[in-house]
């Protein structure tokens, strides 16, 4: 019945727009083997350990916005999303107790976006809105083994929170017209993981990363639903109750190398593996003993990301970056809380040094979705009725940044 | 720092270039043509089926679901810079109406369930606040007025409060909320709109009027020359104020409303005893009316064959019901048992058929005690013998259509549908066939992304709780399939909805 809270958890996938660091960011989001702030934290812990300072911060907020269009061209009828502006955040600080072990701490918040649909949208027995927060807070140690190799990790702690809405279905209102909604909320839903990272230094000039974040499943137990607009019937027998369900967070590899080519350029590769293959179905148990099972058949999806860094100057470095990105979302369930197809993202950022301490890192990214003629197929209504939803979708989202890197 | 700043704006270039736009926008005013029609001040003109009636009275949620408001969403797609479809709005979802604070239309109909019994019943949640004297001020579009027959349409004085009072009534209460003035008339209201275009659905009541009322005033039935006359005189005075696009809709035959065909005409369901008992009372009655003759120096012979028709034989499982008719020399008795086609309404009192014999015989223990006699040979007294023939208990006449009303309503229908095709050819307007439309509804139903539509009565979709008006759904298929004919006779793209988003009846045990 409340399918569409699995979109929480596709967004995180699907609409994952990295933003876990200004200067990765600014390169398409490469870094697994870029050896340059303690953006490595979130990208490779085993780069930590190679930062030359003793203290390395690097902190940072993106603004997200991001905007998602539909339209039925058999029925003329359109909607956009209204998404509140999504304020994604990092913290990274890097300590080099000696020269083979560092230790670091983490904050990031990869699922924090929002998706709003005007009320009562033609697809709003899917999703009226849905908001996702998820902080992820990970200790780091990283350890030089030889001169060319190291490893680093640590556990992750998350905590996150979740509120969607939808209409019960394409018609059912109270007396007045109103239409019946529920509302699924669920907070302080806590879980933990770990991820590691090995990096290579093959000469002095070519690194190569490897880095892996394990799966979380998320256990949204007792969560509140809240039924509005009920007619007041038998026939529609909805009253506020809670939930349980179970939301899985996927694995992700990560592979890449970076190549240092001159004093002034530095190229990096990124290859991510989402191991998306993991969400089958979300089932939702409410405490009535009703469940829902709502199909999502995920596949595993890759990205490409490309990026370059040129040195201007001593105080100014230009970045930029491409990545292509693929989507989980199989054909026939493409849901519109998770408007999600193949994506591209064009980045470029700078860094201005301002004191030998302090930089001041920009990003921006703008990510280019396809226009694509989609539609949701698992859709069942109140009479056992599979009803598919369709249409025309057309994403896009546009990400500046502010971070700053601070070296002691 | 200059050249930093310089980037910002670079940035905020971007951030306006984050609309997401279709190669193709369906909002864009070129995506769908108006052809050769010009909606763009669309009035309807018509009765409760304009109006958005629905459920046995007039809301608000029904008004926004009424067909012409459906296509004046769809046609707001093709029409360039404003639009508006003004309707004259009821004040609440209850439903009734008021004159002077006193209620003289009940609230609307919703589906409750008590008692495990799933049933239409009135709405008590809220009390109607719509007062007829609280007239409403234009301009509106929607001229769609409850009740109205085709001539009342060009009637003076139809929305004056004073017509109300009079026998017969000369107004309409649902036209004296918005009539521009209390001597006008509908048309002469919608002409002065200055319309572009307009749909006419009109004639319904015209036959309806007479059928939901069983039949019982013969009169009630609008001759086919003032039919065609009004109809006429309405059409043209929208062309000539200048809405020479236009469509008009036919009238729907009865027998695929459910007011006429949910009870069916066998209902009576009895077991072997009985259909053994009811088949012995009736051969009783004709046995005493044998005897009731021949005191009268009928033949015998011809007493018999006059009384056999009484003697009528029921058996186990489904028969057709008893029902009054008018007493003739052949039918002395004035009663029958209904024959295949007939119909029984759908506000029959069904409670009545099991409890009091309703459609067959009222047998009480009196009864019961002359019944004995007679199996014992014995003679009953002439007071036992009335107390037998009267309780035989045929439907009323105002409950059933019988076969000579059911002639007189389809030739009457099919007469004015040929004069609706007529003026449509003539005018060179759009057609629509609903009459086809809700005989495909009510025979195969209409498929749809949630299943299939039919005439069901309560659980089909297509009708409301009152059997006669159409749900939202059942509206929205009307709209889709008059855009089909607007499209086709002005070359236009208008799209059509999706009747899946559109609601059926209203569950509520308030």
């Amino acid at each position: 019945m409340v399918f569409a809270l699995a979109g929480t958890i596709t967004y995180a996938g699907g609409y994952r727009v990295g933003v876990q660091g200004q200067r990765a960011l600014a390169m398409g989001h490469t870094g697994v083997a870029v050896v340059n702030s303690a953006e490595l934290g979130f990208f490779n812990p085993a780069g930590l350990v190679y930062l030359e300072n003793k203290l390395t911060i690097s902190a940072g907020v993106s603004a997200v916005f991001s905007e998602v269009a539909w339209q039925n061209e058999a029925t003329g009828a359109t909607a956009r999303t209204d998404n509140p502006l999504g304020t994604p955040f990092y913290f990274n600080a890097s300590y080099k107790l000696n020269e083979n072990l560092a230790l670091g701490l983490s904050v990031y918040t990869p699922y924090g976006s929002t998706v709003e649909w005007e009320d009562d949208w033609a697809g709003s027995h899917l999703v009226n809105n849905i908001a996702l927060q998820a902080i992820y807070i990970q200790p780091l140690v990283s350890y030089k083994i030889a001169d060319f190799f190291s490893i680093g990790g640590g556990p992750i702690f998350v905590t996150g929170s979740v509120n969607f809405n939808r209409n019960l279905s394409r018609t059912l209102t109270d007396i007045e017209g109103n239409r019946a909604n529920v509302t699924i909320d669920a907070s302080g839903v806590n879980e933990w993981g770990w991820s590691v990272g090995a990096l290579f230094t093959a000469t002095e000039d070519l690194k190569v990363g490897l880095n892996y974040r394990s799966e979380i499943i998320m256990n949204a137990e007792g969560g509140e639903a809240d039924f509005e607009n009920i007619p007041n019937t038998p026939l529609a027998p909805f009253s506020d109750t809670t939930f349980d369900a179970q939301l899985p967070l996927p694995a992700e590899l990560t592979a890449g190398l970076s190549y240092q080519l001159n004093e002034k350029w530095l190229l990096a590769f990124d290859f991510n593996r989402t191991f998306w293959g993991v969400y089958e179905s979300l089932d939702i148990t409410f405490a009535n003993g009703v469940v829902s099972e709502n199909p999502r058949a995920y596949e595993d999806a890759n990205t490409w990301r490309f990026g370059a860094q040129y040195t201007a100057t001593d105080k100014l470095t230009l970045r930029a970056g491409y990545y292509l990105d693929e989507s989980p979302v199989q054909e026939g369930y493409f849901a519109p809380e998770t408007p999600r197809n193949d994506s591209m993202g064009f980045t470029g950022g700078l860094s201005l040094e301002v004191t030998s301490r302090l930089a001041i890192d920009t990003s921006f990214a703008y990510i280019r979705f396809d226009e694509v003629d989609a539609s949701y197929d698992h859709y069942v209504d109140e009479n056992g009725q599979n009803i598919p939803f369709g249409g025309t979708y057309k994403s896009v989202a546009f990400i500046p940044g502010i971070g700053v890197t601070y070296k002691m | 720092m200059k050249n930093y700043i310089k980037y910002f704006g670079i940035l905020a270039l971007g951030m306006v270039a984050c609309e997401p736009e279709f190669e193709n926008p369906v909002d864009d005013v070129d995506a769908y043509s108006n052809g050769e029609a010009d909606f763009s001040n669309y009035v309807a003109l018509g009765n409760s089926l304009t109006a958005g009636y629905a459920d046995n009275a007039l809301y608000i949620t029904g008004q926004q679901n009424s067909y012409p408001n459906i296509l004046a969403q769809q046609f707001a797609k093709v029409v360039e810079g404003d639009f508006d479809f003004v309707q004259p709005l009821m004040a609440d979802n209850a439903g009734g109406l008021l004159a002077g604070g006193q209620q003289i239309t009940s609230n609307r109909l919703v589906l409750s369930v008590v008692d495990q019994d799933t049933l239409p019943r009135i709405y008590t949640g809220m009390e109607p606040t719509t007062d007829i004297l609280n007239t409403l001020t234009g301009p509106f579009n929607n001229f769609g007025v409850p009740g109205a027959r085709s001539y009342h349409l060009l009637a003076p004085g139809y929305g004056n409060v004073q017509g109300l009072a009079t026998d017969p009534a000369t107004a309409n209460p649902y036209f004296v909320r918005f009539a521009s003035d209390p001597g006008t008339t509908v048309v002469a209201d919608a002409v002065a709109q200055q319309p572009t275009f307009f749909s006419l659905w009109i004639g319904n009541n015209d036959v309806l009027g007479y059928a939901t009322s069983g039949g019982v005033d013969e009169n009630d039935i609008t001759s086919q020359q003032v039919f065609t006359g009004a109809y006429t005189q309405i059409v043209a005075s929208m062309v000539e104020a200048g809405a020479e696009e236009g469509v008009l809709l036919n009238i729907p035959n009865v027998t695929d409303i459910p007011f006429f065909n949910t009870v069916p005409n066998n209902a009576l369901v009895l077991t072997a005893e009985q259909a053994a008992n009811l088949t012995g009372f009736f051969q009783a009655v004709a046995g005493i009316f044998t005897q009731v003759l021949m005191q009268q120096q009928v033949p015998q012979e011809q007493a018999v064959a006059l009384a056999s028709q009484y003697a009528i034989q029921f058996s186990a499982g489904p028969n057709r019901f008893i029902i009054d008719v008018p007493v003739t020399q052949t039918n002395p008795l004035g009663f029958r048992q209904m024959t295949e086609e007939e119909l029984v309404l759908l506000t029959i009192d069904r409670a009545a058929i099991p409890t009091q014999g309703y459609g067959s015989a009222a047998v009480g223990p009196e009864v019961l005690q002359v019944l004995g006699l007679l199996q014992q040979g014995g003679q009953p007294t002439p007071e036992q013998a009335q107390l037998v023939i009267d309780a035989v208990n045929g439907f009323d006449d105002a409950d059933v259509l019988d076969n000579q009303e059911i002639q007189r309503i389809a030739e009457a229908t099919q007469g004015f549908n040929a004069t609706i095709a007529k003026v449509a050819e003539d005018f060179d307007l759009a057609f629509v066939d609903a009459a086809a439309l809700l005989e495909e509804t009510a025979t195969t139903g209409i498929p749809f992304d949630g299943g299939v539509l039919t005439s069901t009565f309560a659980s089909g979709g297509a009708f409301s709780l009152d059997g006669v008006h159409l749900t939202p759904r059942g509206y929205a298929l009307i709209a889709n399939e008059t855009i089909e004919a607007i499209n086709s006779e002005y070359n236009a793209t208008v799209p059509k909805v999706n009747i899946g988003y559109y609601g059926t009846i209203t569950p509520s045990n308030d």
